[in-house]
């Protein structure tokens, strides 16, 4: 009995989850995507280490880094769009993106430097 | 009409107010730079006691090499023969700082040496320290706290004694780095933009090449953005300060030699992924929260803390697993002994044997912080009222570093700018309060109808908070406290509209309240003048002593180390405590065997063995290392209380916990150290009692020893295996030379050569079997 009502419950959260992230703006679903890009290369790398090894380290650390550095990134990014977020309304999208680029500069000088 | 003409005079006040704290901060710096100038006035532009020397002589060679030599530099002059790399194993930010001053000082025809830009590295990087703490503190609390926080930082002693002219040490800029560290990551967390995040994790890089300190910075961090969440102050301005910061500043951190893999490895980085991986999982309970409706988001909770439950204890028992298979779960030496007091006498030895390392007494906290040791409680209720992301860090800051600061003397350091801060705050509330209550008295009767109508409209925040701007940016504890008239007259309506709300004093309390302080203000000048001109501003290298017949000199030190360098061949090896490896090696420019930076313990221990050792032991000890030299400082002529003798019992603690035949009991009589007629045997004949006092009843015939206010126990004896080759003027420091064996050897010897390792040797030595310990 119990069994069923969560599975019911489940059902119905994915599809409330499902219908709410639907009526997000195309352009936030772009950036989610990219997170998602960043994420799951960042398991592949993981997952390479796992088989290989981890020598070199510095590569190792540099590559997964960057890969979650984008996504944190990406995420901040996100966050300073929404049109949803009070406390960024003065923000206007374009001063968003250049932070945005010049800290994925500074992210990318340092992981080209540590790749070794 | 009438609200131009306010909007005009506020714009007027506004820019007479910003150059009024430009000016007040150019005075500060310029403040901060002369109080740290005693040392050179008093003695001379030299670079003081031992660290710094070798600071020094790394910029040396950054100046005259290059930035790649000087990355991948292997020095073969100290830790003979094992050398040392010094790429790998020191923190680049003081010299890469100090280099680059020169070059670009060069660069404009400004030839300055390497040792002015040295010695005055750290009085310039003080003033941009207090400026720092400007910045800082303006974010917490406004101007006028942050003018206050900024003098008082300029002054307070604890900072002062680490930062003199001539104190070329890591803590030099590492304070400032830290400061504007902190200053960037409030600043995001205030604002929000990425820019200042980037800004910040390039400020933490700094500081990581700077000090081994930076593990403050990104354990305190952490632990304000988990307060900030436990106490339901989460915000996605909190998740860009935090975030990028932990990805880029573990990078940044990885990049430098130092710290290396230690970034990503080590206890003491553990707990930044920790919330770094908290911080993502309640960033996405709140976006989810945001996308369900409140029942929907019930269930999901429900579901997602019986799974995500399970999934958790495995992650963590594996992580728990692996930490607790270290045998120190992961932390280094010197952070264990900040966490836990007792481990460095316990275990390490040599960590618990610098005075920097001991606890502080009471007394000191006067001594360092004075007035402040005060006003920072009241900063720190100052601070609930009203409580922002910023304050809640100040407060977390000013927790964190008392008790660090009870661990060790040293990191008294780390309190200053936090108590400077808080007290800042304080000072500048009180002020506040008092001049609003003599405002209020004096004026709140006239009142001005055309501009209450211009600011009728005004929310009331808005009237508290710019009748604070222009009061506090007028206030500070100044020695001479006037001109607030000037500001009276322009606002009387708004002191009129904001007194139902705020708390006004009576005129006289008031009046005698702000005497008070700015007396108070007076007494904490006049203590840090005193602190830095008597206590904190001696070179340690040139002593000074007044008697009756004038001043008196001892230089010493200089004069053994010009006889090294301009009588000893340039590869000949010099054995001394490892206090004064550096000063020899910069100084004197010869090969140490050990010094300051204490990283190999086994090779202490055996200098400490060879000092334990009666005199055929160590010459066998001091000439398997191709030793020549033999180098102890002696104070007992002239009273110096720093000299080897008196480090005497840490050299056998030292060599004893490495080599066992080395047992401190034999050189105490009844648990006494002693050197007169009662002290032991082994103590009357090991070597660093003969090097000492080798001669010395010559001086005045009895063998007095004015430090240890006692005669000598043995008097009369030669030294068989060395030879004195110099004494200094006063006697403090003696150099002596390793006979060589003799050509012809009396008598049988027994050639046996011994299969016993050295740890296990036994503790009687016949005279004429060689009983090498390395055999």
């Amino acid at each position: 009995m119990g069994r069923s009502a969560t599975t019911k419950d489940a059902h119905a959260l994915f599809h409330s989850l499902r219908s709410a992230y639907a009526a997000t703006p195309n352009q936030l679903k772009i950036i989610d995507l990219y997170i998602l890009f960043a994420v799951v290369t960042a398991v592949i790398q993981v997952a390479y280490m796992a088989i290989v090894g981890s020598f070199p380290f510095n590569s190792f650390l540099s590559g997964v880094l960057s890969c979650v550095g984008t996504a944190v990134l990406a995420v901040s990014l996100r966050i300073q769009v929404n049109k949803d977020n009070k406390e960024f309304k003065d923000l206007p999208p374009e001063r968003a993106f250049a932070d945005f680029v010049l800290c994925n500069l500074v992210l990318h000088l340092v992981i080209v430097n540590f790749l070794g | 009409m009438a609200a131009q003409e306010t909007s005009q005079s506020a714009t007027f006040r506004y820019a007479f107010g910003n150059v009024l704290s430009f000016s007040v901060l150019l005075l500060i710096g310029v403040m901060a730079f002369s109080i740290r100038l005693f040392s050179v006035i008093k003695y001379e532009s030299v670079i003081h006691e031992f660290d710094p020397y070798f600071n020094y002589r790394v910029t040396q060679f950054l100046t005259k090499s290059g930035v790649y030599d000087f990355w991948n530099w292997f020095d073969d002059r100290t830790w003979y023969p094992l050398g040392r790399v010094i790429g790998g194993t020191v923190y680049p930010g003081l010299t890469l700082t100090a280099g680059a001053l020169w070059r670009i000082l060069n660069s404009v025809n400004i030839p300055l040496s390497v040792e002015t830009v040295c010695v005055f590295t750290a009085p310039v990087f003080s003033a941009f320290a207090s400026w720092a703490t400007y910045l800082l503190t303006k974010e917490i609390k406004g101007p006028g706290a942050g003018l206050t926080a900024a003098a008082l930082l300029a002054m307070v002693p604890s900072y002062i004694s680490r930062s003199v002219a001539g104190s070329y040490d890591n803590e030099a800029v590492a304070i400032f780095a830290l400061i504007f560290t902190f200053y960037l990551y409030i600043k995001t967390l205030n604002t929000g933009s990425l820019f200042y995040a980037t800004l910040n994790a390039i400020a933490y890089f700094y500081m990581v090449c700077s000090w081994g300190g930076y593990t403050f910075i990104i354990n305190l961090i952490p632990m304000h953005v988990l307060l900030c969440i436990v106490t339901g102050r989460y915000s996605p301005r909190l998740y860009i300060a935090y975030a990028p910061l932990v990805v880029l500043g573990t990078l940044l951190a990885a990049l430098v030699p130092v710290v290396g893999f230690n970034a990503v490895m080590t206890s003491e980085h553990f707990a930044s992924f920790l919330v770094f991986i908290i911080i993502h999982v309640v960033a996405l309970v709140y976006y989810i929260k945001g996308l369900l409706t409140p029942q929907m988001f019930k269930v999901a909770v429900t579901l997602v803390v019986s799974v995500g439950m399970i999934l958790c204890f495995a992650v963590l028992a594996v992580l728990i697993a692996l930490v607790a298979s270290s045998p120190t779960k992961g932390w280094s030496g010197r952070s264990l002994s900040l966490l836990d007091p007792t481990y460095a006498s316990k275990y390490i030895p040599i960590i618990a044997s610098v005075s920097e390392h001991q606890p502080p007494t009471w007394p000191s906290y006067f001594m360092d912080i004075n007035v402040l040791a005060f006003l920072v409680p009241a900063g720190i209720i100052a601070c609930f009222l009203p409580l922002s992301d910023a304050s809640s860090f100040a407060v977390l800051y000013i927790v964190t570093s008392v008790y660090f600061s009870g661990v060790m003397v040293r990191l008294m350091l780390v309190l200053a700018p936090a108590a400077c801060i808080m007290s800042g705050i304080a000072l500048s509330e009180a002020f506040d309060v008092f001049t609003r209550s003599i405002k209020f008295h004096l004026l709140g009767v006239t009142q001005n109808p055309q501009d209450n109508a211009g600011d009728t409209t005004n929310v009331t925040q808005n009237d508290v908070k710019s009748e604070k701007s222009e009061d506090t940016i007028k206030e500070r504890p100044s020695r001479k406290s006037k001109k607030k008239e000037k500001e009276n007259t322009e606002k009387p309506s708004l002191v009129s509209r904001v007194e139902k709300k705020l708390l006004v004093l009576p005129l006289e309390t008031s009046v005698i309240a702000v005497f008070l302080l700015v007396l108070l203000g007076a007494f904490y000048v006049v203590h840090c003048v005193w602190a830095a001109a008597e206590a904190y501003s001696a070179p340690s290298i040139v002593l000074t002593s007044r008697s009756h017949d004038g001043l008196h000199v001892f230089d010493d030190f200089r004069e053994a180390y010009a006889w090294l360098s301009h009588n000893t061949e340039v590869d000949d090896k010099v054995a001394s405590w490892w206090d004064y490896g550096y000063q020899t090696t910069a100084m004197a420019n010869r090969t140490v065997i050990v010094d300051n930076n204490t990283w190999n313990n086994t090779h202490i221990a055996t200098v400490g063995t060879a000092m334990s050792s009666p005199e055929k032991a160590a010459w066998d000890i001091f000439n398997s290392l191709d030793v020549k030299y033999v180098l102890v400082v002696f104070g007992g002529l002239v009273g110096y209380p720093s000299d080897d003798i008196n480090k005497f019992l840490w050299m056998v603690r030292i060599g004893g916990g490495v080599f066992p035949h080395i047992k401190e009991p034999d050189y105490l009589r009844d648990g006494q150290y002693r050197i007169d007629s009662q002290a032991t045997p082994t103590m009357l004949n090991c070597l660093m009692y003969k090097l000492s006092y080798y001669r010395f009843v010559e001086t005045d015939g009895r063998g007095f020893d004015r430090v240890r206010n006692t005669e000598i126990g043995k008097k009369h004896f030669k030294l068989t295996h060395f030879e004195e080759v110099f004494t200094t003027h006063h006697w403090m420091v003696r150099i002596y030379k390793l006979k060589s064996p003799r050509n012809r050897i009396r008598g049988k010897t027994k050639k046996s050569k011994s299969q016993k390792s050295v740890s296990s040797t036994s503790s009687k030595r016949s005279g004429t079997t060689k009983k090498n310990p390395w055999q």
